[in-house]
């Protein structure tokens, strides 16, 4: 039972963390290495809105999604837009901007157990006989409205229905007057501000610690990859098939494990279906 | 604006250039000089280095920019002559370290065994882990082998195999300074010059073929992944030599040697130095390894230095330095009407 309900909760974890990833490559075909960094640097800012600016705890929250927002906008005016098609190049810029963030966090000296976030409500209730703490059941909650409006957005708004135009068919959408570039930046935007909402989310269950930001940008890169990149059902699939993996690991053999099942899990997936789950159009494109 | 508007900067390239590319290299001192003058003040400066360096500290520096020399060519031959974009330096230098270290620790082999078997042993284990990725297009190479040093370093930890978290000690010592310089500084020159060659013998078309039109490569009855797999072993023979040296220089194998340094530091230095050159990123190093020791204060906010670096260069240089100074040595420009 415990395996069943902590297996259902770090699955939606992970469709928190891999949802903004798997927006904005599906999109923009950039890999967004700043998703990791992202992440850490919302829950960061807001505990300096909180702590140092006393500010409201939603108002502390809504300022750093905004900045995280703002940084992928301007990262994608300012930077990516310049090497856009040169995929050395796309990698290594948001890779470096990556390394920015989360190196100069470091040397702020970003660990420890002073950098808290408070939980949203800090009450423990009891699901079928399991205890499980409030923060976790939120975190469930937000990830499952983030897909449904994720999904509502993509299918039944203008804007939404131009981003899936590109995603699946870049030329076509050009020429049905999508801007491509537009569509990119909203999406590396979007992107960015979900990683920042994951990482005010799930931080609470923590602390600040700026590895995770390494490790979260793991995670959202290997549910994507099993999904199929660029297709969202196979991400939240994916998700599941992986978040239970790895409680069944963490529970059976040894909780150091978790990471090891997320990277066997590309492995597996590249050997034995390359294009993914769900990525079914995408095999002969990205098998040579 | 005018003006501007009206003129452009035209390149040609300089007459001694045009005479030294043909056979009529040799028809006189200047175009052999020509031809020498950059190789030979390349070769010069890493032969005179641990002359005249001040100090056993500095001598250690050059060994170590050995070390991220080689990772940051290998970055750039798989990067700009095969298209597979290599963020894990670190995995090679893990794997290399690990590889001689357990070689000299648990089998009691010396040095000169143990660098070459953990060379050639770890290029080939990273070349079959790898395996996977290389039958794919785009961004699953980087992100693979960007994954696997953690993934190492989670599985150390986690079975507490190889010396867990403080790794393994007292491994036999390089036997002089001397010695330790001058054999990287060779392997360096040899890598340089003999990767340069590669490149443009015929394995070296078929890597561009795979780089620019892979479907053209599969048209001319050629295996792709094939070819992808030799490329990465070279590349991870020098980064696992780069390893195995640090672990008989130290005298100590780590987690350390897992960090994500070994697979920044050789990014930047292609970046600066020059993309697509092979000579570039050992430039870069030449450049970038002492400023980052002078840097050493600095501590974490080294890496914010180089990411800046980096960015600055991709954006608004990306020709790095040594096309630029190429460009310059090789062609006059002039301002023409148009």
């Amino acid at each position: 039972m415990e395996i069943l309900i902590y297996g259902l909760i770090n699955s939606m974890l992970l469709v928190l963390m891999a949802v903004g990833f798997a927006l904005a490559y599906s999109v923009s075909r950039v890999p967004n290495f700043m998703h990791g960094s992202l992440y850490v640097l919302a829950g960061y800012l807001t505990w300096v809105f909180l702590n140092r600016l006393g500010l409201g705890y939603l108002l502390s929250i809504l300022l750093s999604v905004g900045t995280a927002t703002l940084i992928g906008w301007v990262v994608y005016k300012v930077a990516v837009i310049r090497v856009r098609g040169m995929p050395v190049s796309e990698i290594i810029v948001t890779f470096a901007i990556s390394l920015t963030i989360l190196e100069f966090l470091r040397w702020l000296g970003l660990r420890g157990a002073t950098y808290v976030l408070p939980p949203f409500y800090s009450k423990t209730v009891t699901l079928l006989g399991v205890p499980v703490d409030s923060q976790r059941i939120a975190a469930v909650l937000i990830a499952a409205a983030i897909v449904l409006v994720l999904w509502i957005f993509t299918h039944y708004t203008k804007v939404g229905l131009g981003l899936r135009g590109i995603a699946q068919n870049e030329r076509a959408a050009l020429m049905l007057g999508i801007d491509s570039d537009r569509a990119a930046t909203l999406a590396l935007a979007l992107g960015s501000a979900l990683a920042a909402l994951a990482g005010i989310t799930i931080i609470p269950m923590g602390n600040i610690n700026v590895a995770t930001g390494y490790d979260v940008l793991v995670f959202a890169i290997a549910v994507c990859i099993c999904g199929g990149l660029g297709s969202w059902t196979g991400t939240i699939l994916a998700a599941f098939v992986i978040g239970f993996a790895q409680m069944i690991v963490v529970y059976l053999v040894a909780p150091h494990l978790a990471m090891v099942v997320a990277l066997a899990a590309i492995i597996l997936i590249l050997i034995f279906k390359p294009s993914g789950l769900f990525g079914r159009q995408k095999e002969l494109e990205e098998r040579v | 604006m005018a003006e501007d508007a009206i003129r452009r900067k035209e390149r040609l390239d300089r007459g001694v250039k045009v005479r030294s590319d043909t056979v009529y290299a040799v028809s006189s001192w200047k175009e052999i000089l020509f031809l020498l003058a950059p190789r030979a003040a390349l070769i010069a400066v890493l032969l005179l280095a641990p002359l005249f360096v001040p100090s056993l500290y500095w001598q250690r520096v050059i060994c170590i920019m050995g070390v991220y020399a080689l990772l940051a060519i290998g970055f750039d031959f798989l990067a700009h002559f095969v298209g597979l974009v290599c963020l894990g330096g670190a995995l090679f230098i893990g794997v290399g370290a690990y590889f001689s270290g357990c070689l000299n620790h648990y089998l009691g082999l010396p040095p000169v065994l143990t660098i070459p078997i953990g060379s050639i042993g770890g290029a080939l284990i990273c070349t079959i882990i790898l395996l996977p990725t290389l039958p794919l297009r785009g961004v699953y190479f980087a992100i693979v082998t960007f994954t696997y040093p953690v993934f190492l370093e989670r599985i150390i930890v986690a079975a507490d195999i190889l010396g867990g978290t403080d790794g393994i000690p007292g491994l036999s010592i390089l036997y002089s300074t001397w010695l330790s310089q001058y054999s990287i500084l060779s392997v360096i020159l040899l890598c340089v010059f003999g990767l340069r060659r590669l490149v443009n013998e015929d394995i070296g078309v078929v890597f561009r073929g795979v780089k620019d039109n892979d479907q053209a490569i599969r048209a001319s009855g050629l295996s792709v992944t094939y070819y992808k797999a030799i490329a990465v072993f070279f590349a991870a023979l020098m980064g696992c030599f780069g390893g195995a040296y640090l672990a008989h220089l130290y005298g100590w194998v780590g987690m350390s040697l897992l960090s994500m340094d070994f697979s920044v530091f050789p990014l930047v230095a292609t970046v600066v130095g020059g993309p697509g050159t092979i000579a570039g990123p050992l430039v870069g190093c030449l450049l970038l390894v002492p400023i980052s020791e002078m840097l050493r204060a600095f501590g974490a906010l080294r890496i914010v230095i180089y990411s800046l670096i980096m960015v600055f260069f991709i954006l608004f240089w990306s020709e790095g330095l040594v096309n630029w100074a190429r460009r310059k040595y090789e062609q006059f420009e002039r301002w023409v009407r148009v």
